[in-house]
């Protein structure tokens, strides 16, 4: 039943405003991809331009090779899960889960079977003559999931299902949605601006902003290997130091950041580095010493913050201020000179584009 | 533990209460009187009056068409109604601001200004016969609280359920039918309630547009008055009261008065 998802060149505008240029994306049989980004980067315009809401001014959007850019919503057989819920309030928690079987024109006992198989495995059968407004959140949630899921639809569409939810229950529902995704082999999108939700659940991951992909990649590879600077702030490195090769050694460069500051840095980890490079480095990738001899970015250090498991420091340093965290044994007052020594794993390597 | 009123708000209650009742019971007083005159309190204990009413033939007459206009204008507001209201609260962000007070300008119009109007128009410009007049000004007169009610039902109508339905494979009209109005229910038979009051009990539009040989119950009351100051003039009343208190009944029977508090 399940589908791959194909969108080709899609620009949308509402009114004179542009919310999406030229946006492609490729989802394959099976896979859960999330559109992930801040409100107003255009994920949820792509969620409901596939689902039929809105229409394109440009491109083309298929299902399994099926053209459905000008195909009505209703004929387009997705399953679609709302943040709010949009549970049918007048209908019982058992027809609200068989209003798609009952379109397709399936009735009685095997309109019944499947309810209540399908009820099961989102755990209410208990629950099913119940009235919407009788459920909690977390159930209401699992209803509307019973009622995409059961219509088997190629493709299975999520808009922030669960930012209405609890934190404690947003987790668990997570890995649920993902199980019954997996068992299924739905092709799924999922919109959310939650990253460690986006991360936690998905095969791979868009990260959107002002209506592009800045880079769809799986998570992994999104957290450690961003691709550029807007993704590397996005999966919080905080600190982007723009430097120059000024020396090549082997398995080792040498780069100069502003204020003539050197650094040697191992090809080993980083790969190839171009000659004008961006080093993107998370408040852990920034070791706070106040051992001097060591090589590393001299700085004054500013407001030490608590972590828990790190102190952290503003540094102000001639490449300007600086994120960087200190061991819990050696708290470093604020004011005193210190370094911040590059942590490889915790640093990437950006191109300058 | 009861809670302990303040006296003053007692006091304001009892007051406010008495207002409200207080002219009805001496409609009704006057209407069971058995004088041939207007009273209170009554002198006599007599039904004659409200068998009065349906003695006389314009009385008779004036019920049915006041019955038939109010359901007829009741039915077009809600026919015209319902749509605009779906519209104006589904494209709200898309159309311009000043359409939903277009809707609500005959409440501020003054109904004798509104009733003149049409009677210059209707009767005048287009000799539009008085049965159809009747019609199309009182649906105008309601309109406005058609529109009110059921916009104000919609405004907490969540129309991603709308959404829902349509990606499950229910056509847009068909979800209007099935989801859509099921859900505002309640804000339909308020706007219903509220528009075939209004429409029974007009008078200052209906004067206007009423002619030889139609005319609507409260005019005919009027009427009468003119000739006749007999307590049919309270029976009507408090027959028009009670069918204004059956209908509410029956829906407070049949659904339950929860769907106002709705």
């Amino acid at each position: 039943m399940t589908k791959p998802l194909s969108i080709r060149n899609i620009t949308a505008h509402y009114g004179q405003t542009k919310v999406l240029e030229d946006l492609s994306l490729d989802i394959g049989e099976g896979e859960l991809v999330s559109l992930l980004g801040a409100s107003g980067c255009g994920k949820t315009t792509t969620l409901r331009l596939v689902a039929g809401f809105l229409q394109p001014t440009s491109g083309t959007i298929t299902l399994g090779g099926k053209d459905l850019t000008r195909l009505p919503a209703h004929q387009r057989d997705i399953g679609l899960v709302f943040q709010n819920y949009a549970l049918f309030p007048h209908l019982s928690v058992a027809d609200n889960v068989g209003f798609g079987l009952k379109q397709r024109g399936v009735s009685g006992e095997a309109k019944t079977k499947r309810v209540s198989a399908m009820l099961e495995r989102v755990g209410l059968a208990h629950l099913a003559d119940r009235l919407p407004g009788a459920l909690s959140g977390g159930q209401k949630q699992r209803v509307a999931l019973a009622r995409a899921l059961v219509i088997e639809p190629p493709l299975l569409m999520f808009d922030e299902p669960l930012s209405n939810l609890d934190a404690k229950l947003r987790v668990d529902m997570r890995v649920e949605i993902r199980q019954l995704q997996r068992a299924n082999g739905t092709t799924s999108v999922y919109v959310t601006h939650d990253q460690e939700e986006a991360f936690s659940i998905s095969d791979r991951v868009a990260i959107m902003h002002a209506g592009k992909i800045m880079q769809l990649d799986t998570p992994e590879n999104l957290y450690q290997r961003p691709a550029n600077a807007f993704v590397a702030r996005f999966v919080g490195f905080e600190n982007l130091i723009p430097m120059k090769v000024v020396g090549r050694d082997g398995a080792q460069i040498t780069a100069e950041a502003a204020g003539g500051v050197k650094l040697t840095l191992g090809l080993e980890h980083f790969g190839a580095i171009p000659d004008n490079f961006v080093l993107a480095c998370r408040a852990d990738g920034l070791a706070v010493t106040d051992n001097m001899a060591v090589e590393g970015i001299p700085t004054t250090l500013g407001l030490r913050t608590y972590l828990g498991r790190a102190y952290q420091y503003q540094s102000e340093t001639a490449a300007g201020t600086l994120v960087a965290n200190g061991p819990l044994s050696r708290p470093l007052e604020p004011g005193s000179l210190a370094k911040l020594v590059p942590v490889p794993d915790q640093c990437t390597i950006l191109s300058v584009e | 533990m009861p809670t302990k009123l303040h006296p003053a708000l007692i006091g304001f209650t009892v007051i406010v209460f008495f207002f409200l009742v207080g002219p009805l019971v001496i409609v009704v007083g006057s209407a069971l009187s058995d004088t041939t005159y207007l009273t209170f309190p009554p002198q006599g204990l007599s039904l004659r009056w409200f068998q009065n009413i349906f003695e006389i033939d314009a009385f008779r007459r004036t019920i049915l068409t006041s019955l038939q206009v109010a359901v007829i204008s009741t039915f077009v507001a809600l026919i015209i109604g319902i749509p605009a209201s779906y519209a104006m609260s589904r494209y709200r962000i898309q159309l311009p601001g000043w359409l939903s007070t277009l809707f609500v300008l005959p409440v501020l119009v003054p109904e004798l200004v509104l009733g003149f109007s049409l009677l210059k128009n209707l009767a005048f410009q287009f000799n539009a016969p008085i049965y159809l007049s009747l019609i199309i000004g009182h649906t105008i007169l309601i309109l406005p609280y058609v529109i009110r009610v059921i916009s104000a039902s919609l405004a907490s109508f969540d129309f991603s359920i709308e959404e829902a339905a349509i990606s499950l494979g229910s056509p847009p009209l068909k979800t209007f039918f099935t989801v859509l109005l099921p859900n505002v229910r309640s804000g339909v038979i308020a706007a219903f309630i509220l528009a075939f009051i209004t429409s029974i009990n007009d008078v200052s539009i209906s004067i206007f547009l009423t002619g030889p040989g139609i005319s609507t119950l409260p005019i005919q009351l009027l009427a009468h008055m003119e000739q006749f100051f007999d307590p049919t003039v309270a029976s009507v009343s408090v027959m028009l009261m009670v069918l204004t208190v059956a209908v509410m009944a029956t829906v407070e029977r049949t659904l339950g008065l929860t769907f106002l508090a709705k």
